[in-house]
C-alpha cells in the first residue's frame, strides 16, 4: 500500500538510531534557572515578579495583555535572584527572570485539575491552556489558546496530532508516544470535545512502527472519532501544510490558515501537555528534548525543567567526545545554531544537536548549474534558483512575484543543491526584509 | 573548553552529491561510448579526446586566471565539455582544429556568458557547429578500418538502398563521430546516469520517441527503429539535451523541450540540407529554454487556477 504524502521533498539520512531506543530520562537541574520573557511567537511577556520574591513551580514570572501570547511560568520553587539580560538560543541578550532553585519543586497549590473536565463547557479548556503557558512545541511556539480560537465561521473538521517528527536525529516525540500514549490520546479527546464536528487523526511517519502500533492500540476504544494515520517517510512531512495535504488531501493559499480548510494541527507534546494541564493540573513546567549528534558522548532523550542550562544537559550526556563545529537548537534541517551552550532550555527548544566537522555542511557556495533539483524538492512548488537570484539582487518585487513569501523555509532546496547555494538563508532574508518593509509602510 | 562555534542559517546538513561529483558521474557514464569509439575507430579517437579535454580544461583555467576569477576547473565541467566535443568529431579531425573548437566552446560559448550555469547554448554543440561551418570537409570525412565511407544518415539522404545492418548500427561498427557510433554503449551510460539520479528519463525518452514516431509518420525509408540508433541521436538525447544549464528546470518543461528537439531533428533529417539534425535542433531548443521555464513553472502549493 502506498502511504499518503505530499509532492516534492527529499530524504536526508535519519540518524534517529542514536536515541530511538533510549527512554526519556528525568533531569533535575543543579544551577539557577533562566526564563527569557520572549518564549512564544507573538508578544513577549513582561516580568510580574521582583528580585527577592519567593516563587513556586507553576507561578507566573511574566505575562502580557496581548492576545497572541502565553505566560512564562516558573518551573521550580525558589527565589527570584535576578531580572536582567541573558543570552538565549536566538543569539541575543533577552530580558529574563533568573530563579534560584530550592530543590523542593513545590507546585503552586492553585494548580488543580479542572473539575469535571469531561463534562464542563470545553470553552474553559482554552482559558486553562493559556494560563498553563502552552505553545506549539513543534518549534514555532505559536500560542495554543489562540490556535484553538478560530473565527466562529470556520467549521473545524479535523484535529490533527502532528506526530510526524520528520527532522533527522530527533526522537523525543517518538519516545513520548511509546512511553505515555494515553495522555496524547486524552489530550486529543479533550480537543474533540472543543470541536464536536471534527475527526481526530494522529499522523505518524512510517519510520516509527512501535509508536504507530502503540498509538493504534491506545486510540482503539475511541475509533469512532480517532484514527492513526501512518505517512510516507519523506522530509518535510511534518510541515503543517504537508501534513494537512497528506491527511486531508487539501491545499490552501499562502494567505490562508489551516482553520480555513477545517484543520487544527497540534504537536505531539502540545497535545500531551493539554491533557496534563486540564486533567492533572500540571502547567508547562518541563520540556522533553533529544540531546544528540555525532559529537555527543552519550546521546539521550531528556525531560528537564524549563530554564535548565544547556551546558548541564551536555555534561549529563557525557560531554563532547569530539569537537563540535555547530551546535543547534532543533534538528539539522530547520534548527538554529547557538553561539554558546550557556543558554537556557526554552519552550522552542526541541533538541540539542552537536554536529562534527564531518556532518555539518560548511561548504562554500559555487555557481548554480540549473540542475533543477531544488524545483523537484520544493514541497510548495517554488523555483528556488530564481528566487535566490532575485533575493541576491535585492529585487524584492521580483522575489515576491515569484512566490518568495510562500517559502516555508524547510531547507529541502539547500539540502539537495549540488552547488551548495545558500538558498533557504537567502529566502529567509528576503522574507524578513519584505515583512520589515510592509511594517514600515503600515506605520507611515 | 570549547572553541568558537560556527553560526549559520539552516539547513545544516547536505546531500553528498556536489557539482564535481555530478560531473564526475557524467564522465563515467561517457566512458563506455568513448571505449566503443576507440575500439571501432582506432587509437586516433583517443588522441582527439585527449586534445579536446586538455584544451578545454586549460582554456577555462587560463581564462579565469586572466580575468582574476575564482577557478572552477576543479568542478570537472570543462572536462565534460571537452569530452562531449570530441565525441562529436570524426576521429580523423586535425588536432589543431579540435584544439580551436575546444577554445571556442569554453571561452566564447561558456565564459563570455558568465561561466558554468550561465551559458545559453550547449558549449560542446556550439563548438561543433562552429567547426562544421569553418571546416566542412574535415568535419564530414568518415573512415572505418582505413576506408572512407558515408554515415548511414548520409546514405539515407543520398537515397542509397545499401545501408549498414541494424546490428552494426546498434553496436557501433559504422562510420561516424567518435562518441556517437555505438548506441548500446550510450545506453549503458544512460543507465548509469539514471541510477545515480544525475538525469531523469524525461528528455532522452521523449526526444527519441518523438523522432521514432515522426520518422514513421513521415515514412522515412529506413524505418523508425533504424532512425533512432543511427547518427548522433542517442548521444544528443542522453548527454547533450540533458545538459542542466541549457535545458528547462521542470519536468513539464523538459518534456516540451524534448518534443521540440525531436521534431526539429526529424525535420532537418528529412527536409534539411544536412543528413543529421541533432546538433542544430538542440542548439535551437536551447534558446527557447528561458521561455519554456517562464511558461511551465511548477504549480505553487494552494494555488488556484486563475481565469482570464
Amino acid at each position: 500500500m502506498k502511504l499518503p504524502t505530499f509532492w516534492g521533498g527529499t530524504h536526508p539520512p535519519q540518524k534517529k538510531e542514536f536515541t530511538a531506543d533510549k527512554k526519556i530520562e528525568q533531569y533535575l537541574p543543579l544551577g539557577d534557572l533562566v526564563f527569557p520573557m520572549a518564549q512564544n511567537l507573538g508578544a513577549p511577556c513582561k516580568p510580574v515578579v521582583k528580585k527577592g520574591d519567593a516563587v513556586l513551580a507553576g507561578q507566573k514570572l511574566g505575562d502580557t495583555e496581548a492576545f497572541v501570547s502565553a505566560p512564562v511560568l516558573s518551573s521550580v520553587s525558589g527565589t527570584v535572584k535576578e531580572i536582567g539580560l541573558k543570552l538565549t538560543s536566538s543569539g541575543i541578550l533577552e530580558e529574563s527572570v533568573v530563579v534560584e532553585n530550592d530543590g523542593r519543586y513545590e507546585l503552586d497549590p492553585s494548580w488543580q485539575p479542572l473539575p469535571d473536565y469531561e463534562q464542563i463547557d470545553p470553552k474553559e479548556y482554552v482559558k486553562r491552556i493559556r494560563d498553563a503557558g502552552i505553545v506549539g512545541f513543534g518549534g514555532a511556539t505559536f500560542p495554543t489558546a489562540v490556535k484553538l480560537s478560530p473565527p466562529p465561521d470556520k467549521a473545524i473538521k479535523w484535529v490533527l496530532v502532528n506526530a510526524v517528527e520528520c527532522e533527522p536525529y530527533l526522537t523525543c516525540d517518538d519516545r513520548l508516544m511509546r512511553e505515555d500514549p494515553e495522555k496524547i490520546v486524552g489530550g486529543l479527546r479533550l480537543m474533540l470535545r472543543l470541536f464536536p464536528d471534527a475527526k481526530g487523526v494522529i499522523a505518524i511517519e512510517n519510520n516509527k512502527p512501535e509508536a504507530i502500533e502503540i498509538m493504534q492500540k491506545t486510540a482503539a476504544p475511541y475509533a469512532d472519532r480517532i484514527s492513526v494515520q501512518p505517512l510516507a517517510v519523506k522530509y518535510p512531512q511534518g510541515a503543517e501544510k504537508m501534513v494537512i495535504e497528506a491527511v486531508t488531501k487539501q491545499e490552501y493559499p499562502v494567505t490562508a490558515l489551516p482553520a480555513d480548510v477545517g484543520c487544527i494541527v497540534l504537536n505531539t507534546r502540545t497535545t500531551h501537555q493539554i491533557w496534563q494541564a486540564i486533567a492533572e493540573g500540571k502547567p508547562v513546567l518541563t520540556r522533553i528534548i533529544t540531546v544528540t549528534g555525532e559529537a555527543v558522548a552519550e546521546p539521550k532523550n531528556l525531560e528537564m525543567p524549563l530554564g535548565t542550562s544547556v551546558r548541564e544537559l551536555v555534561d549529563f550526556c557525557g560531554g563532547f567526545k569530539e569537537q563540535p563545529v555547530k551546535i543547534l537548537s532543533g534538528g539539522p534541517m530547520m534548527g538554529v545554531t547557538i553561539k554558546s551552550i550557556d543558554i537556557p532550555v526554552v519552550k522552542s527548544t526541541s533538541g540539542i544537536l552537536a554536529l562534527t566537522a564531518k556532518t555539518a555542511c560548511m561548504a562554500a557556495e559555487t555557481p548554480c548549474i540549473r540542475c533543477g533539483r531544488c524545483v523537484e524538492a520544493c514541497p510548495v512548488g517554488l523555483q528556488p534558483q530564481l528566487m535566490n537570484a532575485f533575493a541576491l539582487l535585492r529585487d524584492y518585487a521580483a522575489f515576491e512575484e515569484n512566490f518568495g513569501m510562500n517559502c516555508i523555509e524547510c531547507g529541502s532546496c539547500s539540502y539537495v543543491c549540488p552547488a551548495h547555494r545558500f538558498l533557504t538563508p537567502s529566502f529567509r532574508d528576503g522574507k524578513q526584509t519584505i515583512m520589515a518593509m510592509r511594517r514600515k509602510a503600515a506605520t507611515k | 573548553m570549547e572553541r568558537l562555534l560556527a553560526v549559520s542559517s539552516s539547513p545544516h546538513i547536505h546531500a553528498a552529491q556536489d557539482t564535481r561529483a555530478v560531473m564526475g558521474w557524467v564522465l563515467i557514464a561517457l566512458a563506455p561510448a568513448g571505449a566503443a569509439g576507440v575500439y571501432f575507430l582506432g587509437l586516433r579517437a583517443l588522441a582527439v579526446m585527449a586534445v579536446c579535454v586538455v584544451f578545454s580544461v586549460l582554456a577555462e583555467y587560463v581564462w579565469q586566471k586572466g580575468m582574476k576569477q575564482q577557478s572552477t576547473s576543479g568542478d570537472l565541467s570543462a572536462a565534460v565539455t571537452g569530452l562531449l566535443l570530441a565525441y562529436n568529431l570524426p576521429p580523423t579531425i586535425p588536432f589543431w582544429m579540435a584544439a580551436v573548437g575546444s577554445l571556442f566552446a569554453i571561452i566564447v560559448v561558456k565564459q563570455f556568458f558568465g561561466g558554468i550555469g550561465f551559458n545559453i547554448v550547449n558549449p560542446a554543440l556550439a563548438g561543433r557547429a562552429m567547426m562544421l561551418t569553418s571546416w566542412p570537409v574535415a568535419m564530414t570525412t568518415w573512415t572505418i578500418d582505413g576506408v572512407s565511407g558515408a554515415t548511414p544518415l548520409a546514405l539515407i539522404k543520398g537515397g542509397s538502398a545499401e545501408l549498414p545492418a541494424l546490428c552494426d548500427v546498434f553496436i557501433g561498427n559504422i562510420g561516424g563521430c567518435i562518441g556517437e557510433t555505438s548506441a548500446i554503449a550510450l545506453l549503458i551510460g544512460f543507465a548509469i546516469l539514471l541510477a545515480k539520479k544525475i538525469v531523469s528519463w524525461h528528455i532522452p525518452v521523449v526526444y527519441v520517441a518523438t523522432v521514432a514516431a515522426l520518422s514513421a509518420v513521415l515514412g522515412r525509408p529506413a524505418g523508425p527503429v533504424y532512425e533512432i540508433f543511427c547518427g548522433g541521436l542517442m548521444l544528443g538525447a542522453i548527454f547533450m539535451a540533458t545538459d542542466y544549464t541549457t535545458s528547462p528546470m521542470t519536468r513539464k518543461g523538459q518534456v516540451l523541450f524534448a518534443l521540440g528537439c525531436g521534431l526539429l531533428t526529424t525535420l532537418i533529417r528529412t527536409f534539411g540540407g544536412y543528413p543529421e539534425g541533432v546538433s542544430y535542433s538542440i542548439l535551437i531548443m536551447n534558446l527557447t529554454v528561458p521561455l519554456i521555464d517562464k511558461l511551465l513553472r511548477p504549480r505553487v502549493f494552494g494555488e488556484v487556477k486563475k481565469h482570464g
